[in-house]
């Protein structure tokens, strides 16, 4: 039968066998190195606009909150962390790194916020890539 | 160099979470929309709940 579970799973099983197409590949590519453009590439123009504002303005008032960014180490749990979050960021943080921006101590409570905006923002765009890829696969309209 | 107050910043927080949560959650627009402000509400009122919590502690 053709919609028995059986044929049902090997059908699913078939899909995601599948070569990933190029738009698979380059939406989530291009979402973390620019946020908001893995949307803006398949032609979602206003939650691309929504997500690179959103995100960009965390973390550039992260930035202004004197935040601290976090380098790549191998050292205390947390700035491991802290990296792998910051990282989210792709472009943002390969910029931050280039400037050598957020290197000051976190000396008052809004340098902590700033911190963790720049966190937050990065763990947002990992969600955003995410949300590209499952467009560029037809998951999600 | 900027110093927002603690409200503020957590009022900035829940608006750029909450729009990302809307979009990438939920499906249609308006889901998406609904779902924002579900987040956006859920965030301000756990400030909220938070400050009287820390308020009674205190006391």
């Amino acid at each position: 039968m053709a919609n028995s579970p059986s044929s049902r799973k090997s059908s699913e099983a078939t899909e995601s066998k599948a070569p990933p197409t190029t738009m698979a590949v380059l939406a989530p590519a291009v979402g973390w190195l620019i946020p908001g453009a893995g949307h803006l590439i398949q032609k979602r123009w206003i939650r691309g606009l929504l997500l690179m504002t959103s995100i960009a303005t965390m973390f550039v008032l992260g930035l202004l909150m004197q935040g601290h960014v976090y380098q790549p180490n191998g050292g205390d749990i947390l700035d491991i962390l802290g990296f792998v979050g910051d990282v989210g960021a792709g472009g943002l943080y390969i910029l931050t790194q280039a400037m050598n921006w957020g290197q000051g101590a976190i000396s008052h409570a809004t340098a902590d916020y700033g911190t963790k905006y720049l966190i937050v923002a990065g763990l947002l765009n990992f969600i955003s890539v995410a949300d590209a890829y499952h467009i560029a696969v037809g998951k999600k309209p | 160099m900027i110093t927002l107050s603690h409200f503020t910043a957590a009022l900035l927080f829940a608006v750029f979470a909450s729009i990302v949560f809307g979009i990438t959650q939920r499906s249609t627009s308006r889901e998406q929309i609904r779902y924002g402000l579900y987040c956006f509400a859920m965030f301000v009122g756990g400030v909220f709940v938070a400050g009287w919590v820390m308020w009674f502690l205190h006391r």
